[in-house]
C-alpha cells in the first residue's frame, strides 16, 4: 500500500504491483489529505479526520469513564438485583449494529443532534457502555474489597474512594478499554454512515465515498495513502499503549 | 460505661440468619477475642461494630453513644484488614495519614502523629516506599500504623494474622500482645485459630451459628466450658467425651460410661444444681493432657485401658485408649514408653472434669 502510494498514475499503469516507485512522490497523500483545490466534487480526508478526532476522543473518554463508574458499583457497591443489572448489560454486547439502527435513529431525531458529530458520540458511547463495563467489572472484582472498607472506616466517600483509591492502580485496564474503544469507534462505518452524511460524516464514510464513487479514472495511488491515513490512528494507540494490552488482558486472571 | 455494648442484636443476609440476638459488653481497655469456625458469623459481627454493615435488629453502643446508624469514620474505630488493605497506588505515610486528611486534622497534628506512631512501630523508615515493596511483616504494621494515628477508641482485627507465615505468625502475636499492653486501647479481635485467641485475649467470646456460646476469660473458656461446643472446639486434641449416666448412692456421686461398670466418682465438682442427678444421661468430659501416666494426685482415679494407636509429634505423643468401646485420647510426655494392644494403667485427674447434660448440651 505504501509502496503504490508513493507513485504516480502513469508508474502505476505501466509497472506491475510490486514494482519500485520511482522516487518519493507524495502528491498522493497530498490530494488525499487536502484535496486538488477545485470545487464540486472534491473529497479529501482532512475535514472528516477531524470530524473523527472529534467524535472518537469524547465518545471513548466517556464510554470508558462510565464503564468505570459502574464496574466499581457493580463490584464494590452491591445492591439488590445489581447481578440482573450485569446480566443486562452483559446482553448488550451481544446486541448486533443492525439491530439499534431504527430505535437509535428515533432518538437522536427526537433529541434533535442526527447527522452532528454530537449525535455520533452518544451512540457510540452508549454502544460501548456494556463492553468498558464488562472490562471494569471483572477488573474490579479482583480488588480486595478490603480496600473499600478500609477507605469507608478512613472516612472516604463513593467518590473519593473512586478517584483516590481505584482509579490509580486501574491503568492497565482503562488502557486496555481505550486501545479496544478507539478501534471500534474509529474504525466504525455503519454508525457513521447512517446517522451522519456530508459534513458531519466520519473518516470511515469519507474514505469510502472516495474510494467507491470516483467518476473519472480511478486514482491507486489516492486511494492506497487515504486508507492508510484512515488507519494511522489506530496504529498509533496500538504502538504506545501495546504493551499495556496484554499486561491488563491477562492482569485479571491471576490475582497478585 | 462499657466501651461497647451491643443489644439483642440480629443479622439475615437475605433469608439466612447470620447472628442471633447477640449481647455483647466489653470494659475499657480488654482484649476480645471474637473466635469460633469458619461461617460462624464472626467477621460479620466485626464488621458490624465496625460499622460496614447494617443491622437488622437491635443496637450497637461505643461509650453508651447509640452507633448503630452512624457511619464508620465517626465511630472512633479502626480496623485492620486480614489482607491488610493498604492502598496499592499511595506510599506508606500517605496510606497512614489518608484517614487523619479526610478528618481535615491540621497539617501540624498529622506530622506529630505520624513520626510518634511511625517510631512506635519501627516503620519510619519505610514512609516512602508503596506497598509492594514491603515484607509481609512491614505491611502488617503499616496497616496498624494506619489505625493507631486516629487514635480510635476501639481497634478492630479481621484476622489480621493469617496471611502470615508461621514463624512471623507468632512472632506478630507478641507484637500485638505487646502494643495492647502498652496503649491499653479496648480491642476487638477476630480469629479462627485458638491459640491466637487464648495468648491474646483478655475475654474471649466463643462463636458458632451466630450465637455465642461462652464469652469468658481464656482460664474459664478452657477449664470450664459451658457446652460441649466449647469444650469441643478449645483444645488440641480436644476434649474426650464419653457417654454415661451418674447415679447417686449414699451422698457419693458416681459416674458410669455406658457398656462399662467402672464407676468413677465425681468430688469436688461445682454441679450448678445438684438436685436430679441421679440416672442422668450425661458426657464426662475430661482433656487429654488431664489423663496421667503417674498419679499424681490423692484424689487421681485409677483406671485401666487399652492402648490402640499412638501419634508421635515430637515433644508429646498421643495414644488412643478404648474405653468401653469408645475413644479416648491422652497426651503423654514422648518419654514415657506405652505399649500398644495392652492394657495400662491410668490415672483421670477428676479436679478437671466437665459434666455435660446430654439432652442439652450443656454443661451441669
Amino acid at each position: 500500500m505504501i509502496v503504490t502510494s508513493l507513485k504516480t498514475m502513469e508508474e502505476i499503469r505501466q509497472g506491475t504491483l510490486l514494482s519500485w516507485p520511482s522516487g518519493l512522490n507524495l502528491d498522493s497523500w497530498a490530494v488525499a489529505w487536502g484535496g486538488r483545490g477545485y470545487g464540486a466534487g472534491d473529497t479529501f480526508l482532512r475535514p472528516y479526520f477531524w470530524n473523527s478526532i472529534k467524535m472518537v476522543v469524547p465518545a471513548v473518554f466517556f464510554s470508558t469513564f462510565i464503564g468505570a463508574m459502574t464496574g466499581y458499583v457493580l463490584t464494590k457497591w452491591r445492591f439488590k438485583g445489581d447481578q440482573w443489572v450485569f446480566l443486562f448489560l452483559l446482553f448488550g454486547c451481544f446486541i448486533p449494529f443492525q439491530a439499534i439502527l431504527l430505535p437509535m435513529a428515533r432518538t437522536l431525531g427526537v433529541l434533535g443532534i442526527s447527522n452532528s458529530v454530537v449525535g455520533l458520540v452518544l451512540v457510540h458511547t452508549v454502544y460501548g457502555i456494556p463492553f468498558t463495563t464488562l472490562f471494569f467489572r471483572n477488573y474490579y472484582v479482583s480488588v480486595p474489597t478490603e480496600l473499600v472498607k478500609a477507605a469507608r472506616i478512613d472516612g472516604a466517600g463513593f467518590f473519593k474512594i473512586f478517584f483516590k483509591i481505584l482509579l490509580p492502580i486501574s491503568a492497565p485496564i482503562i488502557v486496555v478499554t481505550i486501545i479496544w474503544q478507539f478501534t471500534q469507534i474509529w474504525n466504525d462505518f455503519l454508525f457513521g454512515s447512517t446517522f451522519s452524511f456530508g459534513e458531519a460524516a466520519p473518516i470511515q464514510v469519507a474514505l469510502n465515498n472516495m474510494v467507491l464513487s470516483s467518476t473519472s479514472v480511478k486514482e491507486y495511488n489516492v486511494d492506497m495513502a487515504s486508507a492508510i491515513i484512515a488507519g494511522i490512528p489506530t496504529l498509533i494507540v496500538y504502538v504506545l499503549a501495546g504493551k499495556y494490552f496484554i499486561r491488563g488482558l491477562t492482569s485479571g486472571a491471576v490475582k497478585g | 460505661m462499657k466501651t461497647l455494648k451491643i443489644e439483642e442484636l440480629s443479622k439475615n443476609f437475605g433469608s439466612t440468619e447470620v447472628l442471633r440476638k447477640i449481647k455483647l459488653e466489653i470494659d475499657e481497655g480488654n482484649f476480645l477475642v471474637l473466635l469460633g469456625p469458619s461461617g460462624c458469623g464472626k467477621s460479620t459481627l466485626l464488621n458490624i461494630i465496625a460499622g460496614l454493615e447494617t443491622i437488622n435488629e437491635g443496637n450497637v453502643f461505643i461509650d453508651d453513644y447509640n452507633v448503630s446508624k452512624v457511619e464508620p469514620k465517626d465511630r472512633n474505630i479502626a480496623m485492620v484488614f486480614q489482607s491488610y488493605a493498604l492502598y496499592p497506588s499511595m506510599n506508606v505515610r500517605e496510606n497512614m495519614i489518608f484517614g487523619l486528611k479526610q478528618a481535615k486534622t491540621s497539617k501540624e497534628k498529622i506530622e506529630e502523629q505520624l513520626e510518634k506512631v511511625s517510631k512506635f512501630l519501627q516503620v519510619d523508615q519505610l514512609l516512602e516506599r508503596k506497598p509492594s515493596q514491603l515484607s509481609g511483616g512491614q505491611r502488617q504494621r503499616v496497616a496498624i500504623g494506619r489505625a493507631l494515628v486516629r487514635e480510635p477508641r476501639i481497634f478492630l482485627f479481621d484476622e489480621p494474622l493469617s496471611n502470615l507465615d508461621a514463624k512471623l505468625r507468632v512472632e506478630m502475636r507478641r507484637e500485638i500482645k505487646k502494643l495492647h499492653q502498652q496503649l491499653k486501647t479496648t480491642v476487638v479481635y477476630v480469629t479462627h485459630d485458638q491459640t491466637e485467641a487464648m495468648s491474646l485475649g483478655t475475654r474471649i467470646a466463643i462463636m458458632n451459628h451466630g450465637v455465642i456460646q461462652q464469652n469468658d476469660t481464656p482460664e474459664n473458656i478452657y477449664n470450664k466450658p459451658s457446652n460441649m461446643f466449647v469444650a469441643d472446639f478449645i483444645g488440641s486434641p480436644s476434649m474426650n467425651l464419653i457417654k454415661g449416666s451418674l447415679k447417686e448412692s449414699s451422698g457419693e456421686i458416681l459416674f458410669t460410661a455406658s457398656g462399662s461398670n467402672v464407676e468413677i466418682p465425681i468430688k469436688d465438682y461445682e454441679f450448678k444444681d445438684k438436685s436430679n442427678l441421679n440416672n442422668k444421661e450425661i458426657y464426662f468430659g475430661i482433656r487429654p493432657e488431664h489423663i496421667y501416666f503417674k498419679k499424681s494426685n490423692e484424689i487421681d482415679f485409677e483406671i485401666n485401658l487399652r492402648a490402640n494407636l499412638s501419634e508421635y509429634i515430637g515433644h508429646e505423643q498421643i495414644i488412643t485408649f478404648d474405653y468401653a468401646n469408645q475413644e479416648i485420647l491422652a497426651k503423654f510426655p514422648s518419654t514415657i514408653k506405652i505399649e500398644l494392644a495392652k492394657e495400662t494403667k491410668l490415672f483421670f485427674d477428676v479436679t478437671q472434669i466437665s459434666l455435660f447434660d446430654a439432652k442439652t448440651d450443656e454443661r451441669i
